[in-house]
């Protein structure tokens, strides 16, 4: 089985921002329930800014920490930063992960990025 | 934290009377089975008192055991040398077996496949996980030489009809091998009842030591070894025995012939409370393999919504010890191969959990881990939710 280390574990242990931003301006959902991890990351956005973020996660512990983690690194950040956030970022910030859920797994900033693309569609639609 | 174990299918504690036995061999009565000196035949003598308490709980005679180093060489050592001898090699190249076997069965099977050019049949099984007789019986052709099919399956628990697979084979010139490793100690098991040929048995599922094992092998029922060395194990398996851990095997079988029945009874009891209990207050979850046919100490189940190693993850944490064999905690990556055969949507079998209870479980663990599982799995699912899975 797969080990994790600490900071893995405690976002297993006490994931940061669960559940569902009702009034989100964009929503990414990536992976499915056949594969055996699925993520939805909701996103406020304010100016250009991320004000707020919320995910739900199906999937083994380095969905959940991933999830986790990625919601605390894109908070507070402009869009631009938050695009540049990549896997590796959200691996790197949990002290790394094993190599084979590098792939599987480590959905979320994936989940971010189509968020935020959501969010873009959203504006442009507006315009 | 105090550790709460429920996982053994997975390997069980040593008893203490095991390993006081077995204390022995390691410092005063350390000798070599094959020596000619006193020494060597004080540990001769050993390992023929454990021949014989292995050979009288499965109602075999002690020179139908051969000692290995486990469950995983047995059935390497059944099949592959049951196949490989001249004599079989020329009579037919057909193995039928089933989809859910322990990989130490379906992959060597598959290794005869490409290596050896071997034809096999894998069997398919119900949604309990039965083997499909009808399959079987249609499948036997005439150059069928092997049915290897295991007594009890290690994921979901469920029990195998080998006296009908005896039944069907009649007396046609086939050997039935049985892997029975989960089944020992966990049913009443009489060779000559369930008619096979061969059966594989390991000693750490039963409170015995890791690295030992043996094989059944029916008088007359052709076997080559399969490594090669010396004339140990008449013949059969080479290399010094282990003299410490073939003892405390034979002690392990000697507490089962002794206590094994009330054990059962006990472990049986408590699952049905765990089962019972996670069944009352969690939703949506199912139990796996045969709802009575199966072995005692199983509980295998599924939680929809939930991921078995989130599960396994979140349990530990609280001390407990499980198991789950869904995708994401094996090494392969793959879900369950046990589960797929059985027909288990893939999204549902992400979430199975295994719980194997055992002699030291008590009540007052299986009620604990009740309550951990409820809220555990409410947590799970609290980050899922709304994703409709
Ligand atoms: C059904 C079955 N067969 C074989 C084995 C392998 O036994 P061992 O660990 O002694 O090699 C196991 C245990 O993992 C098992 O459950």
């Amino acid at each position: 089985m797969a080990i994790y280390t600490e900071k893995v574990m405690e976002h297993i242990a006490s994931p940061r921002n669960v559940g569902v931003l009702e009034d989100a301006d964009g929503v990414g959902t990536v992976g499915n329930p056949v594969c055996g991890d699925m993520m939805k990351i909701y996103i406020k956005v304010n100016g250009d800014r991320i004000d707020d973020i919320r995910f739900q996660t199906f999937g083994c512990g380095a969905a959940i920490a991933t999830s986790s983690i990625l919601t605390e690194l894109a908070k507070g950040k402009s869009l631009d930063e938050a695009m540049a956030i990549t896997r590796d970022t959200v691996a790197r910030e949990l002290g790394g992960l094993p190599a084979q859920k590098m792939h599987c797994s480590n959905l979320a900033a994936d989940g971010l990025h189509e968020a935020i693309r959501d969010y873009q569609a959203r504006r442009e639609g507006q315009e | 934290m105090k550790t709460i174990y429920l996982d053994h299918s997975a390997t069980t504690p040593v008893d203490p009377e095991v390993v006081q036995a077995m204390l022995p061999f390691f410092t005063e009565r350390y000798g070599n089975a094959s020596s000619i000196h006193h020494a060597g035949r004080d540990a001769y003598d050993a390992m023929g008192a454990a021949r014989e308490s292995v050979a009288s709980l499965i109602g075999a005679s002690p020179d139908e055991i051969y000692f290995t180093g486990g469950g995983t060489e047995s059935d390497n050592l059944a099949i592959q040398g049951y196949a490989g001898h001249p004599v079989n090699r020329k009579r037919g190249k057909h193995i039928i077996t089933s989809k859910i076997e322990h990989h130490a069965v379906l992959h060597t099977c598959q290794f005869l496949e490409r290596q050896r050019g071997h034809r096999v049949t894998y069997c398919g099984v119900d949604g309990n996980g039965v083997i499909d007789l009808d399959e079987l019986a249609a499948s036997i052709a005439d150059d069928t030489i092997l049915i290897s099919v295991m007594l009890a399956n290690n994921e979901v628990g469920t029990i195998e009809p080998l006296r009908e697979i005896r039944r069907i084979v009649g007396d046609r010139p086939i050997a039935i091998h049985t892997d029975a490793v989960q089944a020992l100690g966990e049913m009443d098991i009489d060779v000559n009842e369930l008619g096979v040929d061969m059966m594989t048995l390991s000693a750490h599922k039963v409170y015995g030591p890791k690295g030992v094992g043996a094989l059944y092998i029916r008088r007359g029922t052709r076997v080559g070894p399969i490594m090669h060395g010396g004339g140990h194990e008449r013949r059969k398996r080479p290399g010094t025995e282990n003299v410490p851990g073939i003892v405390g095997f034979g002690k392990a079988c000697e507490l089962l012939a002794r206590d094994g029945a009330a054990v059962r009874e006990r472990v049986a009891r408590l699952r049905d409370r765990l089962v019972e209990g996670v069944m009352a207050r969690v939703d949506d979850v199912v139990l796996n393999g045969h709802p009575t046919r199966r072995i005692p100490r199983n509980a295998s189940l599924c939680f929809r919504g939930c991921e078995g190693e989130a599960l396994l993850l979140h349990l530990d944490m609280a001390g407990i010890c499980a198991s789950s064999g869904s995708a994401c905690t094996s090494q392969s990556l793959e879900p369950s191969h046990v589960l797929a055969a059985m027909g288990v949507p893939i999204e549902i079998a992400h979430g199975v959990l295994r719980l194997t209870l055992g002699k030291g479980t008590t009540e007052e663990e299986i009620d604990y881990t009740v309550d951990t599982l409820t809220s555990v799995v409410d947590k799970i699912r609290g980050i899922s939710a709304a994703l409709g899975v």
